[in-house]
């Protein structure tokens, strides 16, 4: 008996110090990141630290390998990483399937969503959600339903969608929406946007931005790739990083965002002295 | 030779086989013709799958069932297509070739619906039989199988509906090839009168897999005017069973069918679904999914012809292969000369699991009319990457993600199926065929 009360002991240090560390957040951490799509390359050497409770803004022109970060980050099939690495609070994110990225806490909302038929998007939501948890322990699914709601009323959806297969027929908006109800849903230690606002209109991007802000807290940190100003307008991010020529290539505060919103991107590259700024593929 | 399939039987058998049953005079001679036709009649030639070295002549002919006293009685693997708990449901299970249990309600009793097993039918209905038996929809002599069929025919039911009935609840059949060494000659007819609406949905079930047998099925749905039947059905013989399957429609003016078919036999199955649009405005959705293991070959054809003016004719097939399985999704469209103003689409789509997998897709469409519309869409490959990675992107596992795709791509027909419990079946088959 004292033996088991012994381990229970431990085990309830245990849960409150991994407590404490959720609680701080988690970081990923980039280093001299290189990666090829079909044999090209287009990133060129990306340095890159997040930490839990830091928002991230990524901009730069098309082009210029944003959207090569967050999929690789992720580990989308196309994409390989040739040098450097990838750790997710030290542990190699590259030797990690996609799934097992997912549960050491990364998060990406895509640019162009996957549809797939016959899949409902609750049953999709319901599987995510599950993935996380261990076995037998199974969300209940009057809960399941009850978060749901919530998080499709806080986004301003149409509760159909939930019954509709899973982002066939969507909108642009409503794919996007969709995307962010699912990193609500999640709640990971990284999330990462990638355009996240393209093709949103104004009403849709206030919404959008509610749903990350609501997320703002010690233990979460976002990267929000974009190359437009005004989603930064919604959400303050704390530090601004421009990429050129697959690498960043300037970093900076919030102010960072004010100044390319009114001398565009020019002046960096004058500074660099960089005459193209894309990776010449579309990346 | 393989195809030789009447060493075994001869015109004596099938009298005595025939009056065994007591059956009506005209059957007796129908069968005998059809005997008679049979050792003229070439094999069938499905169009792509060699089926000449197929076993269609190792196979019991007779073999009784016993009656089920309840549906508590029946072995697990049964019940599970049954809702137990509805007492009520209008039901027959044929148990080898006997009728081993029967439900019809009073009310359906009294609407004057027949819903019984075809030797019962064929006593107590016999002038509706013959009017509906391989008269409207198959005939006799379209090949060799087909006039076995007629000669051997040991199984089936008949599903008659009055004039201006409305069946709301479904029927089902379910035909329980308990002997392993039984051939099944099943036949069923269902005839829906003017105005009327069915639902109906069967279960083919064996679990015999290394005994070789046959089954010879065909099955006509004959819908009047304006009348609608809905046609469900899980087939499941096992890896050792060779599987002929003829299931044809005739629909008249403003009536539709609509197949929801689930095709998970185990082995070798030749299977065809047809449907004349003879009347104008008349419907058919045929929709049909299938999984294909081990070393199966299989041959389905989808078809509608479209007689009728403005007549609407659409077919969707999904298959997934996986092993060594090969299969081919024949999906044909065509549209009669008079046919003005009708409609032929039809979608057949080929999901491979394995790199042994062999699966094609022949979309065909034979147009003799100017004023038409008519589509295809066909495709076949393999679980796309790009969607895998999104799941998992969500920490779905490679295999739960994979799981959802294929439940996913075939979902068009497991949820068309009308009874919950054949639903769930149907995806328990599933499952246990891909995994």
């Amino acid at each position: 008996m004292v033996k088991v009360k012994i381990k229970l002991f431990f085990k309830i240090l245990y849960i409150i110090f991994l407590g404490g560390i959720g609680m701080s957040g988690s970081t990923l951490e980039i280093k001299d990141l290189h990666v090829e799509i079909e044999g090209k390359e287009i990133l060129k050497g990306v340095n890159l630290t997040v930490k839990g409770g830091e928002f991230h803004a990524i901009m730069g022109p098309n082009g210029t390998g944003k959207s090569t970060l967050a999929s690789a980050i992720m580990g989308h099939p196309k994409y390989e990483v040739t040098k450097g690495s990838i750790l997710m609070d030290g542990e190699d994110v590259l030797e990690m399937e996609v799934d097992e990225r997912a549960k050491a806490g990364l998060f990406l909302a895509m640019q162009y969503p996957s549809e797939i038929s016959g899949v409902t998007t609750s049953d999709f939501l319901r599987s995510s959600i599950n993935a996380h948890r261990e076995e037998g322990d199974e969300i209940p699914l009057m809960k399941f339903i009850k978060e749901m709601d919530q998080v499709m009323d806080y986004l301003d959806m149409d509760k159909n969608m939930a019954q509709r297969y899973l982002n066939e027929g969507f909108s642009g908006g409503e794919k996007k929406r969709n995307e962010i109800l699912q990193l609500m849903l999640l709640k990971p230690a990284i999330g990462i946007l990638d355009e996240i606002d393209s093709g949103l209109d104004i009403d849709a991007l206030k919404v959008v931005s509610k749903g990350i802000n609501k997320l703002r807290n010690e233990a979460f940190g976002c990267l929000i790739i974009t190359h437009y100003q005004r989603l930064l307008n919604y959400v303050t991010p704390d530090y601004v990083h421009v990429m050129m020529q697959g690498r960043v290539v300037k970093s900076g505060g919030p102010e960072l965002v004010e100044r390319l919103e009114s001398e565009g991107y020019d002046w960096i590259k004058q500074e660099l002295g960089i005459e193209d700024e894309t990776v010449g593929v579309d990346a | 030779m393989s195809v030789e399939v009447s060493n075994q039987y001869n015109i004596e058998y099938v009298e005595n086989f025939s009056n065994k049953y007591n059956e009506p005079e005209w059957m007796q001679r129908f069968r005998k013709n059809a005997f008679t036709k049979a050792e003229q009649l070439d094999m069938p030639k499905p169009d792509k799958t060699n089926i000449t070295r197929w076993n269609f002549s190792d196979f019991a002919h007779e073999a009784e069932g016993k009656a089920i006293a309840s549906l508590d009685k029946l072995p697990e693997n049964i019940k599970k297509f049954v809702n137990t708990k509805a007492n009520q449901q209008n039901l027959v299970i044929l148990r080898n070739q006997s009728k081993s249990y029967q439900h019809l309600s009073e009310t359906l009793k009294q609407q004057g619906v027949i819903f019984t097993d075809i030797f019962t039918a064929l006593h107590e209905h016999a002038d509706l039989v013959q009017k509906y038996y391989m008269t409207e929809a198959v005939s006799i002599d379209e090949h060799k199988l087909t006039a076995l069929h007629a000669a051997l025919m040991n199984g089936g039911v008949f599903l008659y509906v009055p004039k201006d009935v409305v069946v709301e609840e479904p029927l089902q059949a379910i035909f329980w090839q308990e002997d392993p060494q039984l051939a099944l000659f099943n036949h069923v007819i269902i005839v829906a009168e003017q105005n009327s609406q069915v639902t109906y949905v069967e279960n083919y079930l064996s679990s015999h897999n290394e005994t070789k047998t046959v089954a010879n099925v065909i099955t006509e749905v004959i819908a009047e005017n304006n009348a609608t039947v809905s046609f469900g059905s899980v087939d499941h013989f096992a890896h050792g069973t060779t599987t002929y399957m003829n299931r044809r429609g005739v629909a008249k003016r403003d009536a539709k069918i609509e197949w929801a078919l689930g095709q998970m036999n185990d082995g070798n199955t030749v299977s065809e679904n047809i449907t004349h649009l003879l009347g104008d405005h008349s419907v058919c959705y045929a929709k049909a999914v299938s999984v294909g293991r081990g070393d199966q070959t299989q041959n389905f054809t989808a078809k509608i012809v479209n007689h009728g003016k403005q007549s609407d004719g659409i077919i969707l097939q999904h298959g997934v292969m996986k092993d060594s399985a090969t299969a081919i999704f024949h999906g044909i469209g065509k549209i009669e000369h008079g046919g003005t103003k009708a409609n032929a689409e039809q979608e057949s789509r080929v999901l491979m699991l394995s790199k042994d997998a062999r699966g094609d897709a022949n979309p065909i469409l034979l147009i003799d009319e100017d004023d038409v519309t008519a589509g295809h869409a066909a495709s076949v490959g393999r679980v796309d990457p790009v969607q895998l990675y999104y799941l998992m992107s969500r920490g779905i596992s490679k295999q739960e993600a994979e799981r959802l795709i294929i439940h996913g791509f075939l979902a068009p027909v497991v949820n068309e199926i009308p009874i919950p419990e054949v639903r769930e079946q149907l995806t328990d088959v599933i499952e246990g065929k891909v995994y």
